[in-house]
């Protein structure tokens, strides 16, 4: 049992025993360092002018990862490097990103700009995002907002800085810091408070079953992207925390021949080459969930745990046929993921009962899977409509195929994610080249979804869209090219595009 | 001929200014080292405040009971409106802003205490402590609303030119319509703050992110009930602003002076962004009617137009903003004969007011809807409408009766249509319609013409003052306030040039009441307009004495004299600057003067809706193409190339900042940013997880700026125009093509798209034309 946390702070092992669970790293930064170069925004994780560089091991890789500091609490960089803004300059000499984005005027008011060149620079330092082009930069800094200057220069910056393979003062250090981080790792359980009132890191699955067990009141925290919220807007007073992120187990990622298992704390980043591997579209879709700060933190099983009716992963899921692996005390449960979102903000989860692994099966023959996010903004925003569709067709031939098997899941139409079951049952013996025998089902979302009126549409348009969204699918899967059918996103290259 | 080539030879001899210099701050801000109010090291004994609203928007205060707030951790002091000394009330023109409600509630969430606390948690925490009881009345939310109610909070208002009904009557054409235009958040990444640090004799120093701190400064004052010089205001540098932080920092900076009055502690505030969002005011939204006369070939006979705006529940800055929509409905055409109304509609919400165009844009939407209607109804390319009705020689009076003296804009749209290869790609563009049911693509070249000044002609006027040290070293002050748009670093090339020394001798100060008085705010795109030339004068003053000084010294005429290169060139020789500045001191040269600067030419008669308002137009044009996904409304803008004239660029990299930045935001306003209020008056859209912004992918891939090469007519500083405001309505193109690209699905029916062109709205204008 270790009562502190630690972590690595230019050059020097810093020690945190007495902080309070909801303690955020930008206040650590702010208000117990007063190191102000790194700004507060929002204080919600949507702008990215508190990003901030954690520098950790993940397994044996030594990487670079850009959170925002504001919704991440102190406890949750328990064995990382912090680097801030103020960090990268080294003997008056400014970073290759900061001179990059001073020489092609990629600031105007200043106050983005910590937040960006903290992006830029975890983007130069990773080498998997290379080339680095317009679209990586793009991605990468979705989560960053500028009022100003319109993004030009900050792009352009971005790609005259990741031009070359990282060599900084960073990269030199790399070894030393390797060896003190791994210095740092061990597989202690923390727990730093009181019964009443603690902070807790378990490190086994064990522990983390007994400690709920024991504490059903306690709030679990993953990514803490959402839970973050509820300390920094809704001032909730959160005296019991578990944090899941040091839980051996939990950061595992199968990929067998039938299915990828996501542990409960595998990031959206992490899990995003799986994703994208099983279908394009769900690589696209990760790709638009939030921005790279929040996908370095949020993880696949906090976005199914937390039971919100506008998740963008669980229809897809759903649709997918995933499963969902709980645990409560040593007792294990599996059930299909629909089953676990039972109503507005209700989920199928006993108190001390947490999720402990997602299962998504790969694609039999014949199948094949679209899914369509809409929402006002295309980067890093909540859907109005997600629509996820996943149909087998009989044969091989897809003109004049007949759909055997139909799995739809939408979100945004119900209070839950749902599947919408008969627009599925009248798809079944419809062939997608005869239009007439598709309209029964199209018009049957009507009778699967009542969406709302909310502030991102009116149900009018939820309806409109879910149905326009079948037909794209129908008419994707049927062989119209993503360059017919979409504004973005598109599935083939441009070069099949039509003139 | 001659004035021309003393031009050529002024311009050749520059060395400062016209170069891309980067921004003063930039090396700090991509440090963390530039010092915003927030970061500013914080006072020994420093308190925080919050603030606490009511739960309705509108109806009677009943009670406050706050005695769980006064008992809650950490907490030294609640204040209400009795704890105020002088006037409750932060309103800049009508005096109907209070700083706490005392009865008469306004809008959901209006202030009505605040609690003072040890730490800004603590305060935030013992905020919602309160138990605040109202009788809740009705409230309008909506324009709609308050047209329905007859809800006013101004006078109406009219522009008329010649007879318009009977020029309409006359017409050969008439179409009517209606246009819906959302408001805007400024969302400035910093959000409102305010650091208020008391001084002896009740004196007061505060530290705000604010557009105005002359206004501050008067308002606290009044507030506090000291004399006004007992309150000084600095402000160094602003994350954002785009006129959010004119009139709306005031509220904050006034409860941190009063706190620190009371408490006599140094108090800061500074609001969360859902708290920024939901209290203080946004651009105006607009629903507007107009009918439009023309002619077989579109030249428009006359048109009228009724706008009403949402001012929200008082009057800030509305009655300038609405004005500034009627004078810019023309937008960059002649109008024969014209009715322009303006209706101030009073709604329970917040107090709408200045941002980035000030009113223009809505305006300008109106002039370039009734365009598309003509072109529409005539089957006629839009752009050449759009040409057809630019003002040109005999049709060169606006409806508000001001001369247009310097129209670029035929020879600037020719070349952007030329640029942008419009014919061709329109072609292109009708091709791939034809051959695609789902996506439509969409096309549009738009001009615009923005008057440059105040309205209100007082405004027009700066100050600055500027030190010479004897080591040669340069501090500058001037009224401008630096928000990221680059004023300090094109000023301070303004006094480098005038002293012949490299930009980085001049020291740049924080903006300080104590040091300008009785400022304008920085707006109307005038910053550098103004506050450079009150700098060259001030920078002038001196270098004259310094001229004197050596003439006699070296005994040469003063017209053998000249500052460059950080040296000043006597006769045959030549000395360091810092030397001469060296020898004037020891011969008693004054090195220090103020300067000062009003706008010429400009006069304005709001009786008779008649004058010069504006000293000059600054001109732009930009063509957009987007595709349309007609079955969803999503869209995606594809390509836009933009010509825009700022005259003789002071600082062509600031410029171009100022256009794209611009443009981009304009872009957000007209398409993702959408503002949604419930019925109840709450606003729903309070944080940047529900309100969009463009963010990077937004940014169309292949995006074309070019500079028009021309100066300015008016003897502005250096010939230059100002750049702040007139891009962002370039956006409208975006807007237009959008239209464009849905009525490429019926040509016999207008498109009645309204803004923002979310994809329901989209949806929506795409139902109306082919059902």
């Amino acid at each position: 049992m270790r009562g502190e946390i630690r972590i690595l702070r230019r050059g020097e092992v810093v020690k945190l025993s007495g902080i309070s669970p909801t303690l955020t790293l930008l206040d650590y930064l702010r208000l117990t360092e007063r190191a102000t170069g790194t700004k507060e925004g929002c204080a919600e994780g949507d702008c990215g002018a508190c990003t901030v560089v954690l520098r950790r091991l993940r397994g044996e890789r030594l990487v670079y990862e850009p959170v925002n500091a504001c919704i991440l609490f102190a406890g949750q960089v328990d064995g990382c490097e912090i680097i801030t803004v103020e960090d990268l300059a080294r003997d008056g000499t400014l970073h290759p990103v900061q001179q990059a984005m001073v020489d092609l005027h990629g600031s105007q008011c200043g106050f983005c700009t910590p937040g960006f060149v903290m992006a830029l620079f975890a983007l130069y330092h990773r080498a998997d995002t290379r080339p680095v082009d317009r679209q990586r930069v793009n991605d990468w800094i979705a989560g960053n907002l500028c009022r100003c200057t319109g993004y030009r220069p900050i792009v352009d910056a971005a790609l005259a800085a990741c031009a070359e393979t990282a060599n900084d003062w960073f990269s030199t250090e790399e070894p030393d810091v390797r060896r003190t981080l791994g210095d740092l790792k061990d597989s202690e359980d923390i727990f730093i408070g009181t019964r009443e009132r603690f902070f807790a890191a378990p490190a086994s699955i064990t522990a983390l079953a007994k400690l709920y067990f024991s504490h059903p009141d306690a709030t679990l925290v993953a990514g803490s992207t959402d839970v973050g919220l509820w300390v920094t807007k809704q001032l909730r007073d959160l005296p019991k925390m578990i944090w899941l992120g040091r839980v051996k187990g939990l950061e595992e990622i199968e990929d067998r021949r039938d299915a990828v298992s996501f542990g409960a704390s595998v990031t959206l980043a992490e899990a995003m080459p799986y994703l994208a591997a099983l279908d394009r579209d769900l690589g696209e879709l990760t790709r638009r969930f939030a921005g790279t700060q929040v996908r370095m933190a949020a993880t696949v099983g906090g976005n199914i745990a937390n039971g919100s009716p506008i998740g963008d992963l669980p229809p897809a899921l759903i649709a997918l046929g995933a499963t969902l692996g709980l645990q409560r005390g040593d007792r294990p449960r599996t059930l299909p993921l629909e089953s676990y979102f039972l109503d507005y903000g209700k989920q199928d989860r006993a108190p001390g009962e947490f999720v402990r692994v997602v299962r998504i099966p790969k694609f039999g023959e014949g199948e094949h899977f679209r899914c369509y996010k809409i929402s006002k903004r295309f980067d890093s925003d909540i859907s109005a409509v997600m629509g996820a569709f996943k149909l087998r067709l009989d044969g091989t031939r897809i003109a004049g195929a007949r759909i055997a098997f139909a799995r739809i899941a939408f979100g945004g139409m119900a209070a839950i994610p749902k599947r919408a079951r008969t627009t599925e049952k009248a798809l079944i013996e419809t062939y997608l080249d005869r239009p007439d025998t598709l309209e029964e089902a199209i018009e049957a979302l009507a009778q699967d979804f009542s969406p709302i009126d909310d502030l991102r549409a009116s149900a009018k348009y939820r309806l409109d869209a879910a149905r326009a969204l079948l037909r794209r699918a129908l008419a994707e899967i049927g062989g119209a090219s993503t360059r017919r059918t979409r504004v973005v996103g598109f599935r083939e290259a441009a070069d099949v595009a039509p003139a | 001929m001659s004035l021309q080539l003393d031009r050529r030879s002024e311009e050749l001899r520059l060395r400062v200014v016209r170069r891309p210099l980067r921004h003063d701050s930039a090396a700090k801000h991509v440090a963390g080292s530039a010092t915003f109010v927030d970061d500013i090291r914080e006072p020994e004994g420093l308190l925080h405040i919050a603030a606490g609203g009511v739960p309705a928007a509108s109806g009677q205060l009943l009670g406050v009971d706050l005695a769980a707030v006064r008992a809650a951790p950490g907490v030294v002091a609640v204040l209400t409106a009795a704890d105020i000394p002088g006037k409750n009330d932060v309103g800049p023109v009508v005096h109907d802003d209070p700083v706490f409600v005392e009865s008469r509630i306004e809008f959901y969430g209006q202030v009505v205490f605040a609690v003072v606390a040890t730490t800004r948690e603590q305060a935030r925490r013992a905020a919602k402590l309160a138990k605040v009881a109202a009788a809740v009345g009705t409230h309008c939310v909506s324009v709609d609303d308050a047209l329905a109610a007859g809800s006013h909070i101004l006078p109406d208002c009219t522009f008329r030119k010649d007879d318009s009904a009977a020029a309409l009557a006359a017409s050969a054409h008439r179409v009517k319509g209606q246009l819906r235009i959302g408001g805007q958040e400024h969302f400035y990444l910093e959000g409102q703050v305010s650091l208020a640090i008391p001084g002896e004799d009740g004196d007061m120093l505060i530290h705000t992110s604010t557009q105005h701190p002359s206004e501050m400064q008067h308002l606290i004052a009044g507030m506090l009930k000291v004399p006004v010089s007992a309150v000084t205001v600095e402000v160094r540098r602003m994350g954002g602003a785009f006129g959010g932080k004119e009139t709306q920092a005031a509220q904050w900076a006034a409860l941190a002076a009063l706190a620190a009055q009371i408490t006599g502690r140094p108090c800061k505030i500074r609001l969360d962004r859902d708290d920024d969002m939901c209290l203080t005011g946004k651009r105006h939204d607009f629903l507007s009617d107009y009918e439009v006369g023309f002619d077989a070939e579109g030249r428009i006979q006359a048109l009228e137009t009724v706008m009403a705006s949402r001012c929200g529940y008082s009057a800030d800055l509305s009655g300038a903003i609405n004005d500034r929509a009627m004078f810019h409905a023309d937008n960059a055409y002649f109008l024969p004969a014209a009715t322009i109304t303006t209706k101030r509609m009073k709604t329970n919400t917040v107090s709408n007011t200045a941002f980035r165009g000030f009113g223009g844009p809505q305006g300008m939407m109106v002039a370039e809807r009734a365009i598309d209607e003509i072109a529409w109804a005539l089957k006629l390319d839009p752009l050449d409408v759009r040409k057809r009705n630019l003002y040109g020689e005999g049709r060169d009076i606006t409806p508000y009766g001001m001369l247009v003296e310097d129209n670029i804009l035929p020879a600037l749209l020719d070349r952007c249509e030329v640029t942008s290869d419009y014919r061709a790609r329109r072609r292109k563009i009708a091709a791939f319609n034809a051959q695609n049911g789902a996506l439509k693509r969409g096309m549009a070249l738009n001009p615009v013409k923005f008057g440059i000044s105040f309205t209100t002609t007082h405004l027009n006027q700066a100050g600055a003052l500027v030190h010479v040290y004897q080591d040669g070293s340069i501090h500058l002050n001037h009224g401008g306030t630096e928000m990221g748009q680059g004023i300090y670093i094109k000023v301070a090339q303004v006094v480098a040039e005038e002293f012949g020394v490299d930009a980085d001798r001049v020291k740049i100060l924080a903006t300080s009441t104590a040091k300008v008085p009785n400022t304008s705010a920085t707006a109307a795109s005038s910053g550098s307009d103004i506050n450079g030339w009150a700098a060259k004068n001030a920078a002038g003053a001196i270098k004259e004495r310094l001229i004197n000084f050596a003439a006699g010294a070296y005994d040469v005429v003063p017209s053998q004299i000249e500052f460059r290169d950080n040296r000043v060139f006597i006769g045959n020789q030549s000395v360091p600057f810092a030397e001469l500045i060296r020898k004037a001191y020891l011969a008693r040269v004054s090195l220090s003067s103020t300067g000062f600067y009003k706008t010429p030419k400009i006069h304005w008669d709001p009786a008779t809706g008649k004058g010069r308002p504006f000293f000059y137009f600054a001109y732009g044009a930009a063509c957009s193409e987007v595709l349309v996904d007609v079955t969803t409304g999503e869209m995606k803008v594809q390509r836009v190339d933009i010509l825009h004239d700022v005259g003789r660029s002071l600082n062509p990299a600031v410029d171009i900042g100022q256009i794209e930045g611009g443009f981009v935001q304009g872009m957000g306003w007209l398409t993702t940013e959408e503002l949604v209020f419930h019925a109840d008056g709450r606003l729903l859209t309070h944080a940047p997880s529900t309100y969009k912004i463009p963010c990077a992918s937004d940014v169309p891939e292949h995006f074309n700026i070019a500079l028009w090469d021309g100066a300015n007519r008016e003897d502005t500083i250096y010939r230059s125009k100002a750049v702040g405001e007139p891009p962002l309505m370039l956006a409208i193109s975006v807007f237009a093509a959008i239209a464009d690209a849905i009525h490429s699905l019926n040509p016999d029916k207008a498109v009645p798209l309204d803004a923002p062109a979310t994809p329901e709205s989209i949806l929506r204008a795409v139902q109306a034309v082919t059902s």
